[in-house]
């Protein structure tokens, strides 16, 4: 493990940890600008989440440990997930630690968790929002999971360091089975992060809800956690998609230089994806909840379709 | 070192034959103190678990060290016990030994007072079923085999049947036994044609055969028939869900942890072992019929409304996986590839080892809440982990293990299983290279799937308000039953931290079955798990696992040092909806119905749908098995048509039957004129 | 030049992704908006194939496909549809997840039949002829599972549209006259369903084909 190998991994961490509330500002400010509302500022999230954190957390009178524990290992989770993506750099010690398998695991340990901290106080619209987490979750996930395979049969790995300097070291070529899973990705983040069209991040009607509703009863430094635990697991399927279609631009070992150079392409990179998420969010209405499957199981079936083209053309 | 005998080196076989004498003499003392509740509960299973703990030592010990063969002078005159301890027997020597110290322990706090059998002869079965599996695994001929596998058919039935004043019970075990014998009478087939006609039973004999692809592929199918039987592969499978939750929990816990690797061990064993050829259909087959079984299972798990079925049917799953990557394994050394059969084999018995371990952490924990709330049904529990926390937390390790998450065991195995899938376009067949990633897209469904039924078995259950009111007198485990769960949970934790050493025990047992091991690639890497090559696919849990506990505790500290940690307790907040009474949180079947909603053409569901004009409105939903509608009941009804008409051959007069004698002696007489 | 293949390659993705899009759609009109798109990618193939091979035959054909599938027939069907006054959802025989599941099932039973012979072909976008049988035969299933009679209609175009691409990839193209007596036919057949419509609306009041079953003698 070299000096810069450490150094870009905390850079990695850093970067996640700081950038997501910027993230989730940019894009709900662009989500207002496309509604013709007047827009949040783009700092809001960062002082939405010192508000919660200097607020007492009230529990439930039979809340459980679990309960109590829960957010740390949702926030430890994602924020494990966004130090092995590469999104500075691929030089990061940590990630052989784990692979692309390992984090499609990750997001599901830290589904489980939440879906059952719903289940723990025991209210109708806990279990409610527990049940179509979980109902979400097992489409999203072997969909996500078929996504990265076919990335991992072009380059021949698993490890995420390894798939993104494969796919920046081709020659520019257009991998047909791209186009496929390109579309199943968007499909599968846009579920996995709670947007529009599978949830509303804004709504207050709970029987809609599916991601808010599982967190109702969280308030104070919990729901701090996991406000910032969603919007870093937003930048860690950000970053994954220009991982697997965008990779230019991530530093390598040795590359000191390119490292620094790293950090204004991702941010204008992810400006770009923010604009795009805000505009598919605007253009598109919420699916009644029992099209989601529907939905979901057309981005796994895609993501299928995708890896037999693959295999059909040969490099892909 | 192929059935050389070493005489210095005998001390293991010795050792497994001590531990099995030794069980049955405590099976013995148990019969002997029949009514003795106290004395067998609190001495036999906890020296019981002391053996067990022997066999574990031993097992690790003989998978290391070369094959040992021994003749025991039992059986018939012709035809002796023969033994043999190779690799893959010690590996189950180590699956048994490790889960029944766990169950025993378990156990020894598990008896109370009650109807049906008395203890000490509950106390026999179960130590004589232990000391049958022992000898089952070291069989190595077939008729020791025969006689292991019936002794523990029967161990088992009469275990099922503990309770045989309930006539579910009794049906489930009639059922049970049915099903076992139709096993049987197909792996007495397959080993009738696995002796090729030679007379000599012995499974060194067989290895020797050279037998036609014809009467090898018979022989294979024969053997999936009937272990897949025992096992539980569809469509054979309609017993487990009913004897399972039927039987005591230590002994669902049992079945369900090792009694069901045993009929797997046969499949290897057989197709691995004894058969010399490797035709590519067979792995086709295996991976179709596990991937079906484990479809089935786990959609049907999801929907389950009692605790011991929705785990019965969760173990269906687990075997059809375990069966699938046992095809994959076949399929790669058809073609000669070893390497990746070795890595598909390895996921396999890993999968094995693990589901054992958590499978078995799951139904003690139903009987200790079976015990302590007297419910079933998980409509009427819930909120138990506040007054049940010794049983809670180590089921809730359990469950993540069966959901196949990391950084516990049931995640390596499925992370093994998809690299092997993922190698699969070396394949010579362009059809198997397209069909083999959309099986493994079907597996990461069902691994999902069981994620879902996991979270609904911990969450009814323990979590959320109590939905009876007396379930706030629920008492916690006792010490005994403290220690099974807790070995259990040691094991699962183990299988997880620790891959590279379990998957230095079982390369012996890959080298030997398919002539390849990971060991080599795992030597240079220390800490990580590396199969292939780092730059291709690499795993270190326990890295994973220091990485979210260092979050966690980062960011519990930092949380805590620039803002504070105040809380307060207060009603929940629900929205601020007034009425809220414990009945308003999901029941089963409402967790379960978004995949009711999704495979409703899988189950035969039956629904009553109450009226706006009820008096008192009723829903009721009832899921059935299609495949007992379209194939049992249609082959028992054949059945019975068959026996009507030979019943005709009994007539109640003396003439007639004095007519057969003497028509039958006319045909033989005309027979020997020929 | 060398990602001529490779966009060839994309289109017929893209062509492969608007049938899948078309099997799972429930709206008449965008069925109707995918099956033009379906025709522009098949336009763009052609003629970056005719670019790249130098046929004048593949730009002829690109400019009928234009003419009748991106531009005529579209425009029909939106009128009949706007006239019939069927705009709403359709209803499948079979739900669509398991509709997409026979899909797959379609998809891996023709690459792997399209494997071999698309080893043999000279044309530099042999690989395609999987992705082009698998569209003919999404189509034709679609004509089986809906209902309705203009989803049948679209279902039978887009079958054409596959045929064609396969011709196209493949063997460069089918000999004019075939490909002249293929559009007329094309034609000709959709004028005829359309007369067919109205009248199966005039005498059922509905374009449910269910319906027709009640023809049969009794």
């Amino acid at each position: 493990m070299s000096f810069l190998g450490l150094i870009s991994q905390l850079m990695a961490i850093a970067v996640a940890l700081l950038l997501a509330p910027l993230m989730t500002g940019w894009v709900n400010q662009w989500r207002a600008r496309l509604q013709n509302k007047s827009a949040p500022g783009l700092l809001q999230p960062y002082r939405v989440l010192h508000k919660l954190f200097i607020k007492e957390s009230v529990l439930a009178e039979h809340a459980s440990t679990l309960f109590r524990m829960t957010p740390y290992i949702v926030f430890g989770c994602m924020l494990l997930a966004c130090a092995i993506v590469p999104t500075l750099s691929t030089d990061l010690p940590l990630s052989p630690a784990a692979d692309a398998i390992a984090l499609v695991g990750l997001f599901a340990l830290a589904r489980v968790f939440i879906s059952l901290a719903a289940m723990d106080v025991g209210t109708a619209f806990g279990s409610l929002g527990a049940r179509r987490e979980m109902l979400v979750g097992f489409l999203a996930e072997p969909a996500l999971l078929m996504i990265l395979f076919c990335a991992s049969m072009i380059s021949r790995s698993t490890s995420l360091t390894t798939i993104v300097e494969t796919l920046a070291h081709r020659e520019l070529a257009i991998y047909p089975s791209f186009l496929l899973t390109g579309v199943a990705f968007t499909m599968v983040s846009l579920a996995e992060n709670a947007r529009v069209p599978v949830d509303n991040p804004d709504t207050h009607l709970e029987l809609t809800m599916i991601h808010e509703a599982m967190i109702l009863e969280y308030s104070g430094r919990h729901l701090a956690l996991l406000e910032w635990a969603a919007s870093m697991k937003l930048l860690a399927f950000s970053c994954i998609g220009l991982a697997l279609f965008f990779p230019w631009g991530v530093a390598e070992a040795n590359a000191p230089l390119a490292l620094l150079l790293a950090l204004p392409v991702l941010v204008v990179k992810l400006a770009v994806g923010g604009v795009l998420m805000a505009l598919i969010e605007t253009f598109s209405a919420k699916m009644r909840i029992f099209r989601v499957p529907e939905f979901l199981a057309t981005a796994f079936l895609l993501a299928v379709i995708g890896l037999l083209v693959n295999i059909l053309l040969g490099v892909g | 070192m192929n059935g050389v005998p070493n005489p210095v080196a005998w001390v293991h076989l010795d050792g497994a034959l001590m531990v099995v004498l030794a069980w049955v003499l405590i099976g013995v003392a148990g019969v002997v103190a029949l009514k003795r509740l106290r004395f067998i509960a609190i001495v036999l299973f906890p020296m019981s678990g002391f053996f067990s703990l022997l066999l574990l030592a031993l097992g690790i010990s003989a998978v290391i060290s070369g094959p040992e063969v021994a003749i025991l002078p039992l059986g018939l005159p012709q035809l002796p016990f023969h033994l043999r301890l190779d690799s893959l027997s010690a590996l189950f020597l180590i699956l048994i030994g490790g889960v029944s110290a766990g169950v025993s322990a378990f156990a020894a706090g598990y008896f109370r007072k009650g109807e049906g059998t008395p203890p000490g002869l509950i106390c026999l079965e179960y130590h004589v079923f232990l000391a049958s599996i022992v000898m089952l695994v070291l069989a190595d001929d077939a008729y020791a085999f025969m006689v292991a596998w019936e002794t523990m058919a029967f161990s088992s039935f009469f275990l099922v049947m503990a309770n045989h004043r309930i006539p579910e019970i009794r049906n489930a075990g009639y059922l049970y036994m049915l099903v076992a014998h139709i096993g049987a009478l197909g792996i007495l087939l397959c080993f009738g044609v696995l002796q090729a006609n030679t007379g000599d039973y012995t499974f060194a004999n067989m290895r020797a055969q050279q037998l036609s692809p014809f009467w090898a592929s018979v022989a294979f199918v024969l053997a999936v028939f009937g272990f897949g039987a025992k096992a539980g592969l569809l469509p054979l499978h309609a017993w487990l869900p009913e004897a399972h939750p039927a039987a005591p929990s230590p002994f669902s816990a049992l079945m369900s942890g090792v009694m069901l690797k045993i009929a797997l061990y046969g499949v290897l064993r057989v197709s691995f072992d004894l058969l010399q050829t490797r035709i590519w259909w067979w792995g086709v087959l295996l991976m179709a019929v596990g991937l079906a079984t484990a479809l089935f299972g786990v959609v049907f798990s999801t929907v389950q409304v009692e605790m011991k079925r929705l785990l019965a049917y969760s173990s269906i799953e687990n075997v059809g996986l375990m069966a699938a990557g046992f095809g994959l394994s076949l399929l790669f050394s058809a073609y000669g590839m070893r390497a990746l059969s070795a890595l598909a084999l390895t996921a396999a018995l890993y999968h094995m080892l693990s589901h054992a371990f958590f499978k078995s952490l799951l139904f003690c924990s139903t009987g200790a809440v079976m015990h302590a709330t007297g419910e079933r049904s998980l409509g009427k529990l819930g909120g138990l982990i506040r007054t049940m926390p010794w049983v809670a937390w180590p089921t809730l390790v359990g469950a993540l293990a069966c959901a196949g998450l990391p950084p516990l065991g049931g995640f390596v195995a499925e992370w093994l299983l998809l690299q092997s899938f993922l190698f699969t376009t070396g394949l010579p067949s362009s059809f198997l290279n397209m069909l083999v990633p959309v099986l493994a897209a079907l597996i990461a469904l069902i691994s999902a799937l069981s994620g879902y039924t996991m979270v609904k078995y911990f969450g009814v259950i323990f979590l959320g308000q109590p939905r009876e009111e007396k379930l706030a007198q629920a008492h916690d485990a006792g010490t005994w039953e403290r220690i099974g769960m807790l070995w259990l949970v040691a094991g699962c934790v183990l299988l997880g931290l620790m891959p590279n050493q379990v998957i230095g025990l079982l390369d012996p047992v890959t080298q030997r079955l398919v002539g390849s091991g990971l060991a080599q690639s795992l030597a240079g890497n220390g800490w990580l798990l590396v199969p292939m090559s780092v730059e291709r696919a690499s795993y270190a849990p326990v890295i994973f696992l220091l990485g979210v506990l260092a979050s966690f505790g980062l960011a519990y500290l930092l949380v805590r040092r620039l803002y504070h940690g105040r809380t307060r307790r207060a009603p929940p907040w629900d929205c601020g909806y007034p009425w809220q009474t414990m009945r308003m949180q999901d029941t089963a079947e409402g967790f379960g119905q978004p995949i009711r909603q999704i495979f409703e053409p899988m189950f035969r569901m039956r629904r009553e749908l109450p009226t706006p004009f009820d008096a008192q409105p009723r829903y009721k939903v009832t899921f059935e098995d299609p495949l007992w509608y379209w194939l049992y009941l249609p082959i028992a009804a054949l059945v019975e048509r068959i026996s009507k008409v030979i019943g005709l051959l009994q007539q109640g007069r003396i003439a007639v039957y004095l007519m057969y004698s003497f028509v039958t002696l006319i045909v033989v007489l005309l027979v020997v004129k020929q | 030049m060398n990602f001529v293949p490779q966009l060839i390659n994309l289109f017929a993705t893209l062509i492969l992704m608007l049938s899948f899009a078309m099997i799972s759609q429930r709206r008449i009109v965008s069925l109707i908006n995918l099956f033009m798109l379906q025709g522009v990618a098949l336009v763009a193939a052609s003629i970056l194939l005719g670019y790249a091979t130098g046929q004048a035959d593949l730009y002829v054909s690109a400019a009928l496909t234009l003419l009748l599938k991106v531009i005529l027939i579209p425009w029909m069907l939106h009128r009949v549809v706007r006239r019939l006054n069927v705009r709403w959802d359709i209803e499948t025989l079979i739900n669509i997840p398991t509709t997409m599941l026979v899909g797959i099932g379609l998809v891996i039973f023709s690459f792997s039949l399209a494997l071999p012979i698309s080893r043999l072909s000279s044309s530099m976008a042999g690989g395609a002829l999987g992705i082009a049988l698998s569209c003919v035969l999404l189509s034709f299933m679609m004509m089986i599972t809906r209902s309705k009679a203009v989803p049948q209609v679209i279902g039978f175009l887009s079958m054409e549209n596959g045929l064609i691409f396969a011709a196209t990839t493949v063997t460069n193209g089918m000999p004019m006259i075939v490909e002249f007596g293929v559009a007329l036919d094309v034609l000709v057949g959709v004028l005829i369903l359309g007369v067919f419509m109205f009248q199966i609306r005039e005498k059922f009041d509905s374009l449910d084909i269910h319906n027709l079953e009640a023809l049969k003698e009794d």
